[in-house]
């Protein structure tokens, strides 16, 4: 039996596995919409048919980590998305843009086909913007202060920015060719860009953030808030060399850059996590003071005990299904 | 406060409209592929792979919409209706949170499987693809019924300190009006797609499609409806009834019944009136409202004058009462008529498939009239007996919520046409494509016995 004090903290874990896994796998696909190109429409479909069978699953997770924050959170999900009511509403309308986009454009004349592949790019720019923003001003606790709508904005650009990053490097390992090519070079500028943006968030954040300042300084986080950055800085030197080589003869270690970029988020992720931890709203509410009653969390949890793990494997056999590079979007 | 009050209320019922145009047309749709994939993988006869090509197009666009939508419905219970989930979070969470793992994540990721595998999997595993996401859909309905049916009626909890705890999750699930609402939502999503499967084939055929799949297509709707409508009256009426015994009000409002009284006559049509609490023009069929409710001519049934301050707003959930019973009856006439001459003569008239053509959308004019009875009607509370639609509202500054519902507004409004026009267009297109390309029967390795069939139909 769990006992009730730690049922927070595992619904904790669980949101945060959620966001982590919506950022990589809705991170590569807004990513691909992003990068978009609107005047090579053979190379668009391709782009858009590396991304045709994951997109829906993909933002699943968004609802699942909303739907966790609500449901095992809710005084939290009130007051972060009351803060985020409107920056959370155009991220919905970007959503909304680009979900219907990626269906409309297969099924028009060709003519109003190009004008939906701009709404689609359009739509992924509004929702990984609002999302960068959202995330900026979470960190500064929603102050609204001139600082904290500057981050927020730097937060916006930088997401957009990471979010093109694993776009690209999805793509390096679906396509081939001048696509491929293409992806290369997005992902050599949009990860040198990411680098200045994660490093600026480093020195930035514990700087205007007091509580953020004492948990990076103070053991035993503070340990591990050393190896982060580090590793981080690693992994993108790395990448950067792999980058240089790429593409080689048989195509081996094209996933290479997709691989190094997840990691690289994991810790990111990791960092800021643990950052706040353990509170959902920085420095005001606490994860056990916003969990909802204990004998509706284990009831939950037993299910998302069973199911996630199916979820996970049925997941595994959709990518596994569609493995290799891409073939030409074929709807049916 | 009143401002925020009356644009959330607003927000809410033109989103959740919205929303619910689509799941109502997916849910049944799915089962319709699924039917259409077996057809197909028995018999071999390209006709049911070319009804399943066009549809599973059409079932990708509403499943798109009907995503897209949803996730903004989750959003909103924060935002807008703060004090529900801090009054009944502790029930409504565990039931959301159930359909997102159980429902959501199947729907999705085997629909990618459904649209784009069909070439990258054996058949048979493409059509369990097809079964599972209408599995999902289907699961994803059970849950959120459950909520909002334990929202009508609610049971299996106890107060503490003003929030509500479960005690019973059985009870909570399967609340008294529980399995009325899933039948009736269920049934009403299978009309909705017959009718509309129904409507564009005939479109198809007096656009001048001699293909065989849209006569086939439109035959199997109307049969199903021609089933199914009086399935549906039936289930309603026991929905009224269970109704009647947990909200008498709300039945009230419905039938605008103002007095207590005996020997209740069936109002055909009227304009009730709630400044008099009386109705004009009224057009009444004698004893028949005691003879639907209590199954005596005599019967007694309570009036609105009894919960005075307790009951809904009458108007909106008399009409909309009158449209959904209305469409029903008229579903009934169209889907017997033509099932009719179809196993008689075979053919169609023009007037027979226009009036299809008008039908098509009727479910959908059915389901919102359903849906505006059920909500409106457990009005002025948001969950029964336990909390106020006004209690629960948000505090959010009325301009943000001014600014986000024009947002969802004018886009709502945008996509709506878009998909009308585009389903038009897909049919017009349908009737020049020949669906079956030379080279495409080559791409078949799957379906050995096809590519006779399809080659024996083709020379
Ligand atoms: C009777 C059915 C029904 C009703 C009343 C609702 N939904 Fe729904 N919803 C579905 C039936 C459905 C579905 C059939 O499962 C959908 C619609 C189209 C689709 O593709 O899945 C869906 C999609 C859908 C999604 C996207 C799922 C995904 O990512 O795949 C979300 C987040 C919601 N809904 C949330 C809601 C909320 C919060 C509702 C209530 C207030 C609601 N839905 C009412
Ligand atoms: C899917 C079809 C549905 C439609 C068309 C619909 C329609 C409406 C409408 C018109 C209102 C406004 C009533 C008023 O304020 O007078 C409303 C309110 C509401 N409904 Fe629904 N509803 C649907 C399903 C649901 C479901 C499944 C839930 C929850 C599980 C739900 C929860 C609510 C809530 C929280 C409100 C806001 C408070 C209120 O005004 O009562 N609805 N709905
Ligand atoms: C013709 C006979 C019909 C009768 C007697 C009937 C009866 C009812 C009743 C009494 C309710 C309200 C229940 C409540 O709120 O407690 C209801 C709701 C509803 N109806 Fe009907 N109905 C009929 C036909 C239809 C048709 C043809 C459709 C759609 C195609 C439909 C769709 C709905 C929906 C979606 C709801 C809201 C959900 C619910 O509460 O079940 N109904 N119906």
């Amino acid at each position: 039996m769990i006992a009730d004090v730690n049922l927070p903290v595992i619904f904790a874990g669980l949101m945060a596995l959620s966001i982590i896994v919506y950022a990589i796998l809705d991170g590569y696909d807004l990513g691909v919409g992003i990068l978009l190109p609107l005047n090579n429409d053979h190379q668009a479909d391709q782009m858009i048919a590396s991304i045709g069978p994951f997109w829906d699953a993909n933002e699943t997770w968004l609802v699942l980590a909303v739907g966790l924050l609500l449901i095992a959170f809710p005084t939290a999900h009130n007051v972060i998305l009351k803060a985020l009511y409107i920056p959370s509403a155009i991220m919905l309308v970007g959503l909304i843009l680009r979900g219907v986009a990626f269906d409309f454009r297969a099924k028009v004349a060709q003519v109003n086909k190009h004008r939906w592949n701009q709404i689609f790019k359009l739509g992924s720019c509004i929702a990984s913007a609002s999302q960068g923003y959202m995330l900026g001003s979470f960190v500064m606790g929603f102050e609204t202060s001139a600082t904290a709508y500057l981050f927020s904005i730097l937060s916006a650009l930088g997401v957009t920015c990471a979010y093109a990053l694993i776009g690209s490097t999805w793509l390096i390992l679906k396509t081939s060719d001048d696509l491929q090519l293409r992806a290369l070079q997005w992902a050599k500028v949009t990860g040198k860009i990411s680098f200045v943006g994660i490093l600026a968030v480093c020195i930035v954040n514990p700087l205007i953030n007091q509580f953020v300042f004492e948990r990076w300084t103070t053991a035993p986080f503070a340990y591990f808030m050393v190896i982060v950055p580090f590793v981080c800085f690693t992994l993108f030197y790395i990448g950067h060399l792999v980058l240089k080589q790429l593409p080689l003869k048989d195509d081996s270690g094209c996933w290479l850059p997709f691989l190094i970029t997840v990691v690289i988020y994991v810790f990111c992720f990791c960092g800021l996590a643990f950052s706040f931890y353990p509170y959902v709203v920085p420095g005001k509410v606490t994860i056990w003071q916003a969990a909802s009653a204990p004998e509706s969390l284990r009831f939950i949890l037993y299910g998302a005990v069973i199911v996630i793990p199916c979820i996970l494997a049925y997941t595994l056999f959709s990518y596994r299904v569609f493995w290799g590079k891409v073939q030409d979007l074929k709807y049916y | 406060m009143d401002d925020v009050f009356l644009l959330s209320r607003l927000q809410f019922a033109t989103n959740i409209s919205f929303h619910i145009l689509f799941p109502s047309i997916s849910i049944a749709l799915g089962w319709f592929l699924f039917y259409f994939k077996l057809r197909f993988n028995l018999s071999g006869h390209p006709v049911w792979m070319r009804i399943y090509r066009f549809w599973v197009k059409v079932f990708a666009l509403t499943f798109a919409l009907g995503v897209v939508s949803g996730i903004t419905m989750s959003f909103q219970f924060g935002t807008n209706w703060p004090g529900y989930m801090e009054t009944v979070g502790n029930i409504a969470g565990p039931l959301l949170g159930y359909e997102v793992l159980t429902a959501f994540f199947l729907e999705a990721t085997f629909l990618g499987v459904m649209l784009f595998g069909m070439h990258r999997v054996p058949s048979w595993l493409h059509t369990l693809a097809t079964l599972l996401v209408a599995i999902g859909t289907t699961l994803s309905a059970f849950w959120i019924i459950a909520l909002n049916s334990w929202m009508q009626t609610p049971t299996g909890f106890e107060m503490r300190d003003g929030v509500a705890h479960a005690v019973d999750w059985w009870a909570i699930i399967f609340n008294p009006s529980f399995p009325y609402r899933l039948a009736h939502v269920l049934l009403a999503s299978a009309l909705t797609a017959s009718f509309l499967i129904a409507g564009i084939s005939a479109y198809r055929i007096t656009r001048g499609d001699n293909k065989k799949a849209p006569r086939l297509a439109l035959k199997t709707a109307v049969f199903v409806a021609a089933l199914l409508v009086p399935l549906q009256i039936f289930v309603g009426d026991l929905h009224g009834l269970n109704t009647l015994e947990h909200q008498p009000q709300k039945v009230a409002a419905m039938e605008g019944i103002w007095d207590t009284q005996k020997a209740v006559p069936m109002l055909v049509f009227a304009i009730p009136d709630e400044k008099t609490r009386s109705n004009h023009f009224e057009l009444a069929i004698p004893n028949l409202t005691s003879i639907i409710l209590k199954h005596d001519p005599e019967g007694e049934v309570q009036g609105l004058n009894d919960f005075i301050g307790e009951h809904p707003p009458v108007k909106p959930v008399f009409y909309g009462f009158r449209i959904m019973v209305g469409i029903g009856l008229l579903m009934l006439v169209v889907a017997w008529l033509t099932s009719f001459k179809l196993v008689r003569h075979k053919h169609l008239s023009k007037r027979m498939l226009y009036s299809l053509i008008g039908m098509s959308f009727s479910g959908w004019i059915a389901t919102l009239a359903g849906w505006y009875v059920t909500e409106i009607g457990r009005q002025p509370y948001l969950v029964s007996g336990l909390l106020k639609t006004s209690d629960a509202v948000t505090d959010i500054a009325p301009e943000n919520v001014m600014f986000t519902f024009i947002l969802y507004l004018s886009v709502y409004v945008a996509l709506l046409i878009a998909y009308l026009h585009t389903l038009f267009l897909m049919a017009r297109r349908a009737v020049e494509i020949e669906e079956i390309q030379p080279q495409e029967r080559l791409q078949q390795k799957h379906f050995t016995k096809t590519l006779n069939n399809t080659a024996g139909e083709l020379t």
